[in-house]
């Protein structure tokens, strides 16, 4: 089964809650752990692993060759992105706003615009010992995420049956990389925190989980903090909170060393037992 | 007219309290442009009354007209989304996958396929407590193009800066190194990273700051929560040196951060403690740099 744990609102402890849980349920189940925010992939920082793996993503751009194009410009015609544009007698390719559609390539008539492959990101597969964990990280001055997250998800559907439990740390926003990264999830988790900004970020991502028809539940970070207006949001649209993960310094100063909190923490323990129950329940469901 | 883009790589650092409270020191001075366009939260602290609304229209989408289709199968075939999908032979759009690229439109044999315009997001400009005005969006629920709604939103601040002769645009922007965040370092006059000293919020400064060498952008840093971690702490300082990133201030770990945010206030507004000097002190380093 597919979990994947998102929030809206960047910095509330997403990568917190995928790293701890994709550890804490590896005691009994099979787990991999895959981490989706390509922009700023940060799970590997909180564990020790032994890479097994790890090979360069490509995106297909298309590039000129002159000798046969006779100037038609037809590829520019087809180019909804502006990425293919004829200057005087010669074609340029924008790679950052081709989308790899094909399109110019393949309608061209004389094939002068063969597609060749660029570097866009590189994936990373180890293994922490207790189950296995995967990062893909985009090139800085490449734009687009969601080519990356889709190559990623695919590595782990052919490498990973539905015996194991998948676990994907996602980008925060609601925007495209988030759709990728949630759309083939079977449960979502929305981490937030109870403050005005936590709120307001975590409705969006409540409403872009309905536009997908997607179940999910609510984990609260830094409960105690803020106020209560998250909790009266939740009971009033009847959205299950799965776990209240409490507010404290010295939660953030282990955090601040990249190290895992339920260990050291028995209340956060005990909060992360509450998630991976729900989870476990659910997979008896639909598996 | 300068403009001082806020940013950080990682999410959660602090970015919108800082700008917020910057937007106040700089009163009239100072047109804001929130950034943030999938998860904007400037306008719960500067409380906007907007002024004027619009529908911010990119990329397009494709749609089958079920009566000319002839279940051919060519716009599958050519589709690099998966968002034809087909079932029971009746072929439709996935339009969570359609990147709007038209290739299926320009195959289709019978003209099935149109491409319709897509609404993704409003944006405004509105009054803010100021005494200035700020400009904002709203993208759509999962909407893509988020790079060229922050596009839009910078250009309306800067068609304003300009009819009413300000000084200062203050862009937040938004987390990550991806589409938004190079639109919105476009033009920057000066880029301000907020950072916080976890092994994260370091891997994900430096990825940032790579971006912005990549502009020649020239920028200064501000740590907060500086003090939970002080070795990490000493190893950004190191990093800020090598890289030539002027130090602008250490902000300490206070929860006034999250008070204030309660009350609807910058912080600046709510407390006249240590922290809203540090963050004075900031905008004045700020302003001297400009």
């Amino acid at each position: 089964m597919k979990i994947a744990i998102a929030s809206g609102k960047g910095g509330t402890g997403k990568t917190t809650l995928s790293t701890n849980l994709a550890s804490y349920l590896a005691q009994t189940e099979k787990v991999v752990l895959t981490d989706l925010d390509v922009e700023e992939p940060n799970s590997g920082l909180f564990l020790k692993y032994e890479l097994l793996h790890s090979e360069d993503k490509f995106k297909m751009i298309p590039q000129w060759n002159d000798s046969a194009c006779t100037l038609c410009g037809n590829c520019q015609k087809v180019c909804n992105y502006h990425a293919v544009i004829q200057i005087m007698d010669s074609i340029m390719v924008f790679p950052e706003l081709c989308h790899s559609c094909y399109a110019c390539s393949e309608l061209c008539p004389t094939n002068s615009l063969p597609m060749i492959p660029k570097k866009m990101g590189e994936l990373k597969h180890g293994t922490t010992g207790q189950f296995d964990f995967i990062e893909s990280r985009l090139v800085i001055g490449e734009e687009q995420a969601v080519p990356l997250i889709n190559q990623t998800l695919k590595y782990v559907d052919q490498k990973f049956d539905n015996s194991y439990i998948k676990i994907f740390d996602s980008p925060p926003g609601t925007s495209c990389p988030v759709i990728e990264a949630t759309k083939d999830a079977d449960y979502i988790i929305l981490i937030t925190e109870p403050t005005p900004f936590g709120l307001n970020d975590v409705i969006l991502a409540v409403d872009t989980m309905k536009e997908l028809k997607k179940e999910f539940g609510i984990v609260i970070n830094r409960y105690g903090i803020g106020n209560n207006e998250i909790i009266e949001y939740c009971n009033k649209h009847n959205i299950p909170i799965l776990a209240k993960i409490p507010n404290s310094r010295k939660i953030a100063e282990t955090y601040s060393k990249g190290e895992l909190l339920y260990d050291k923490f028995p209340d956060v323990k005990e909060e992360l037992a509450k998630i991976a129950s729900h989870i476990l329940d659910i997979k008896t469901r639909i598996v | 007219m300068k403009e001082i883009v806020i940013i950080s790589g990682k999410g959660g650092t602090g970015k919108t309290s800082i700008t917020a409270s910057f937007a106040v020191l700089g009163g009239r001075d100072v047109i804001v442009a929130d950034c943030d366009v999938d998860a904007a939260d400037m306008h719960l602290l500067l409380q906007p009354q907007h002024i004027k609304s619009e529908d911010f229209c990119s990329g397009e989408l494709a749609v089958i007209d079920q009566d000319l289709c002839i279940q051919c199968g060519k716009c599958f075939d050519v589709c690099r989304f998966d968002a034809i999908e087909v079932t029971d032979n009746i072929h439709e759009v996935d339009e969570l996958s359609c990147e709007g690229c038209g290739y299926c439109a320009r195959v289709c044999p019978v003209e099935a396929i149109t491409n319709i315009p897509l609404n993704v997001g409003k944006w405004h400009i509105s009054n803010i407590k100021t005494g200035s005005k700020m400009v904002h969006a709203k993208l759509g629920i999962g909407a893509d193009n988020s790079g060229k709604l922050v596009a839009k939103v910078k250009n309306e601040a800067k068609l304003i800066a300009d009819t009413e002769s300000k000084k200062i645009i203050l862009v937040d922007g938004s987390p990550g190194v991806g589409c938004p965040v190079v639109s919105s370092l476009t033009g920057a006059s000066f880029v301000v990273l907020v950072t916080e000293p976890s092994v994260s919020g370091l891997h994900d400064l430096k990825r940032v700051y790579e971006l912005v060498a990549k502009f020649r952008l020239k920028a200064g840093c501000i740590i907060n929560k500086a003090d939970i971690n002080p070795k990490v702490s000493k190893e950004i300082k190191e990093f800020l040196q090598t890289e030539n990133i002027i130090h602008i201030a250490d902000l300490p770990y206070d929860e006034d951060f999250t008070k204030a945010m309660t009350n609807g206030q910058t912080i600046v507004e709510f407390s006249d403690g240590s922290l809203t000097n540090t963050i004075k002190e900031s905008w004045k380093t700020i302003l001297e740099i400009l």
